[in-house]
């Protein structure tokens, strides 16, 4: 194979494309820009820690079942802690939010890591719904009874049927959540690709200070 | 574990919950709270000062 065959190879432009849009300095920098250093910028990664907590008790609750985590101390202490990391998760994107629309951060082309946070967002509540619809006791029962008449109202409920608890269940453990960590992952790529949106009194001044991540 | 008990007795989640009604708002007391602390929680975010932001323009300058 010579090298314009392998400079045609479809492997071989999808490579030289990322390794341009996504150098490894870039994907894990040394330094970020120094209006970084404001705790306003600490929500997204808060975002994203309690979002692996999430995963991870989910993971534990759909290893033991039901059973374990409505009756046994350990499981009522893993159900809490999904419940508990869901709404910090909740929280902080929403000071995130507030705050990034503050900033106006799709400034500067960055349009698709705007919008891929806002699709993660809407995804977010439809996996925080489905958890609703999923607990299996009385509570979960109550709620879906109330949503079906919504549901149906927008001509959705003969394909989404929140009474459906296995329906509700897939969705809520394997549909939304890999949405959910694919879209974040897009958003995280996109922050590295095009760099943490700067504060309007700096943007118009291309140079500026870098300081150390571990500072 | 029966410290834990007695720190769940401090908030009592199996009784009827509390709403605020107010023309044609309708919220639980509990929502709001949530409500009420992200608001609080973003303007302490944008005032309060990080650790070591001035160490560290000063060591750049």
């Amino acid at each position: 194979m010579n090298n314009a065959e392998i400079d045609r190879q479809w492997t071989t432009r999808l490579r030289r494309r990322v390794e341009g849009k996504l150098p490894p300095e870039k994907l894990l920098p040394d330094t970020q820009p120094s209006y970084v250093a404001s705790w306003i910028y600490v929500f997204g990664v808060a975002t994203l820690a309690s979002l692996g907590v999430v995963i991870a008790t989910g993971c534990i609750l759909a290893l033991r079942g039901p059973q374990w985590w409505h009756g046994s101390p350990y499981g009522h202490f893993v159900n809490s802690l999904h419940l508990w990391s869901v709404e910090i998760f909740f929280f902080t994107m929403v000071i995130h939010l507030w705050g990034k629309f503050a900033m106006a951060a799709w400034r500067g082309g960055r349009t698709l890591t705007w919008m891929t946070g806002v699709i993660t967002f809407l995804t977010s509540i439809a996996a925080a719904f489905t958890g609703y619809a999923s607990q299996s006791n009385f509570d979960s029962q109550w709620i879906t009874t109330q949503a079906k008449d919504g549901i149906n109202a927008t001509g959705a409920g003969a394909y989404f049927n929140v009474l459906n608890l296995g329906q509700m269940l897939m969705w809520h453990i394997v549909l939304l959540p890999i949405a959910a960590v694919l879209l974040t992952a897009l958003h995280v790529l996109m922050v590295r690709i095009k760099g943490v949106v700067p504060p309007f009194e700096d943007s118009a001044s291309p140079a500026r200070e870098s300081l150390p991540v571990s500072e | 574990m029966a410290f834990l008990f007695s720190i769940a007795a401090l908030v009592p989640l199996n009784s009827k919950g509390h709403y605020i009604h107010w023309h044609f708002i309708d919220i639980s007391v509990a929502n709001l709270i949530v409500i009420v602390l992200i608001v609080v929680t973003f303007i302490a975010a944008l005032l309060a000062p990080f650790p070591g932001r001035r160490r560290r323009k000063e060591s750049h300058e």
